[in-house]
């Protein structure tokens, strides 16, 4: 029988891992080459003498023997900034409303997950763990992690959004920007009162600060962290499942008629409020999910964690066309896959004038050129047509 | 029991009086036409019956049921379809996916899949067309595409306003052919339209609005055949 629901589970399934791959194929192999260019053009530059010097290796042969770890990173943190990309972006595409709390929405995330490690840890349940039990944990950190975010973004939305529906569009804006600073707050105020400090470590356990060796070049080996790995699986999981959540599904479809026309979904029988409430769950929880793995990833986190990442992720949701899914994937590959880049080889290619903590500067120095010329994003339609 | 009636409906946009009074009523299987000039209400009629806009006075009767201040979703599963002014199709699902979302309220898949085959064997424009987007549609096709998901949740009464607004006139032929055909396979349905010669040929009866205002309410024929509204609306 034909399947009424969808055109075929299996498409909405392998069509999104396809894409996946397609923008890191094509966002790697474009910084790759841009950046082997410069390598060729630095050759014989002071950059090129003074690696040649210390590390015994010209600028050419540095550059591509790095790029497979830097590619490696930039899909790593270029997945994370999807996954919270997708947040904002589909919140836009209900309300046409930028949730500024949404970076605060990921801290909460990753307080909650790494809360529950940390919890865990303290009762020994961590230290027992074999290698798969490890993972079990964190699984379950992710889910503890997805599942308050989710709920708090619902509760802000009810609170601070919904009274404000009909307002002038910058009012919600201004909203959301005094809930993004009254969280962080709240996250200082728990975690002072609790803990006595306020940043918090994730625990070390299981195998996932190993580095497992992928394949090697001459001598050298190309290996990824466990726990990168595990990012990149999880974030893949969890797009796919978005995907399909929205493409195949009669609740997905309901948020994107919901997107196009509130009325006339209303005028269907369709409660747009609930879906909106859906929407805010389901970015929120995405976002969450983003939490735990960044602090997975990078360890130590604070009530301000999610500022950075929160900023990134709205770039790389703008740069790919906000309101359009795919292209918030696109962009955060694409911001992580530049970050990456230029993190890696700034200094080098500067003689130590700009290190690696530029990078940030150079992210959205690219973000700033394509919105000038694409103002609509990579994929973006026309806005002007939303208003 | 009218399947749909109006009883002193009193609807403002802010403080601007836009209904002052309108009663009406639908009888099962019947066509009912609303006619009047730009302006004369008609539309708000069907946002206030349809729970877009809520009277501040009056009730709306669906079958006997007051839905006067449900909102829209609810007074959609009550029993009432609606084609809505501008189609309303969603530019980015694709034909099957509006005519899903016309059936949201309905769980049982095999009676979406009936009604999906329904829609297809009225319009089999649709079907050629039902992996393309909405929003790819040409103005005739829309429309079918709005009058068919209007129906996907076998609504107890139809509402359709201006169907035929920005169609060429072979297509309005067309779309008042369709409408009749589905008035005979047993849908009621209350047309507002500004075409007020091919709604009152359709019609059985007819409500004529003016700023707010019912000022004229007779046969399809007799309205046809009345001096005033040839002069105001038929141009005659």
């Amino acid at each position: 029988m034909r399947n009424i629901m969808g055109t075929g589970p299996a498409r909405e399934i392998i069509m999104p891992i396809v894409q996946m791959a397609i923008f890191v194929a094509g966002a790697g192999a474009l910084c790759s080459v841009i950046m082997i260019i410069l390598a060729t053009l630095f050759q014989g530059s002071g950059a090129d003498h003074l690696l040649q010097s210390t590390q015994g290796v010209g600028i050419f042969a540095y550059t591509v023997g790095n790029l497979p770890q830097v590619l490696i990173d930039g899909m790593t943190i270029g997945f994370v900034y999807a996954a919270i990309a997708l947040g904002y972006t589909m919140v836009y595409g209900v309300l046409q409303f930028i949730n500024f709390a949404h970076s605060e929405i990921f801290a909460i995330g990753a307080f909650a997950g790494v809360e529950s490690l940390i919890a865990l840890n303290a009762v020994g349940s961590l230290a027992k763990a074999g290698t798969i039990g490890s993972f079990g944990y964190f699984g379950l950190a992710l889910l503890i992690g997805m599942a308050v975010a989710g709920g708090t973004a619902v509760f802000v939305e009810r609170v601070a959004y919904r009274p404000l529906r009909n307002s002038p569009k910058l009012v919600p804006l201004i909203s959301a920007i005094g809930v993004s600073f009254a969280l962080q707050d709240i996250i200082r105020l728990t975690e002072s009162l609790t803990t006595g400090q306020f940043y918090r470590v994730i625990p070390t356990f299981g195998n996932f600060d190993d580095r497992l060796t992928l394949f090697t070049i001459g001598s050298k080996a190309i290996d990824i962290q466990v726990k990168s790995l595990v990012v990149i699986l999880a974030a893949v999981t969890m797009l796919v499942a978005l995907n399909y959540l929205v493409k195949a599904t009669k609740v997905g479809k309901a948020i994107r008629a919901v997107s196009q026309d509130p009325n006339t979904a209303a005028l269907l029988g369709i409660g747009v409020n609930g879906v909106i409430s859906l929407t805010f769950l389901v970015g929120g929880s995405l976002g969450g999910a983003a939490g735990v793995m960044y602090a997975l990833k990078f360890t130590r986190i604070d009530p301000f964690v999610g500022f950075m990442p929160g900023i990134k992720a709205f770039a790389a949701a703008v740069l790919g066309g906000i309101g359009n899914l795919t292209g918030a994937l696109l962009g955060g590959i694409v911001l992580g896959m530049i970050e990456s880049f230029a993190g890696a080889y700034l200094g080098t290619f500067t003689q130590g004038a700009f290190g690696a903590e530029y990078k940030d500067m150079v992210a959205f120095l690219i973000l700033i050129l394509v919105i000038i010329f694409r103002p609509n994003g990579l994929l973006g339609e026309n806005l002007s047509q939303k208003a | 029991m009218s399947v749909l009636e109006l009883d002193n409906i009193h609807s403002y946009y802010g403080n601007i009086h836009a209904l002052m009074g309108i009663s009406l009523t639908v009888e099962k299987g019947e066509i009912v036409a609303l006619i009047g000039a730009n302006g004369a209400g008609k539309t708000t009629t069907l946002r206030s019956i349809s729970g877009l806009l809520h009277p501040r006075k009056g009730h709306v009767l669906l079958e006997g049921k007051d839905i006067s201040h449900l909102p829209p979703h609810t007074v959609h599963r009550a029993g009432l379809g609606l084609v809505p002014e501008g189609r309303g199709i969603f530019p980015g699902l694709t034909v099957l996916e509006n005519l899903e979302m016309g059936a949201y309220i309905i769980d049982d898949k095999a009676e979406i899949e009936k009604g999906i085959q329904n829609a297809f064997s009225l319009f089999p424009r649709l079907k050629e067309r039902a992996q393309q987007m909405g929003g790819t549609l040409s103005g005739g096709e829309q429309q079918m595409l709005a009058t068919a998901r209007g129906l996907m949740s076998n609504p107890t009464i139809l509402l359709m306003d201006e169907p035929s607004m920005g169609l060429a006139p072979v297509l309005v032929d067309q779309i008042f052919e369709i409408i009749k055909e589905l008035n005979k396979r047993g849908t009621t349905i209350l047309l507002v339209e500004q075409n007020a010669l091919m709604a009152l040929s359709i019609a059985n009866r007819g409500y004529v609005l003016q700023t707010g205002n019912i000022v004229l309410t007779d046969t399809g024929a007799n309205l046809k055949a009345n001096d005033m509204v040839r002069k105001a609306y038929l141009g005659m």
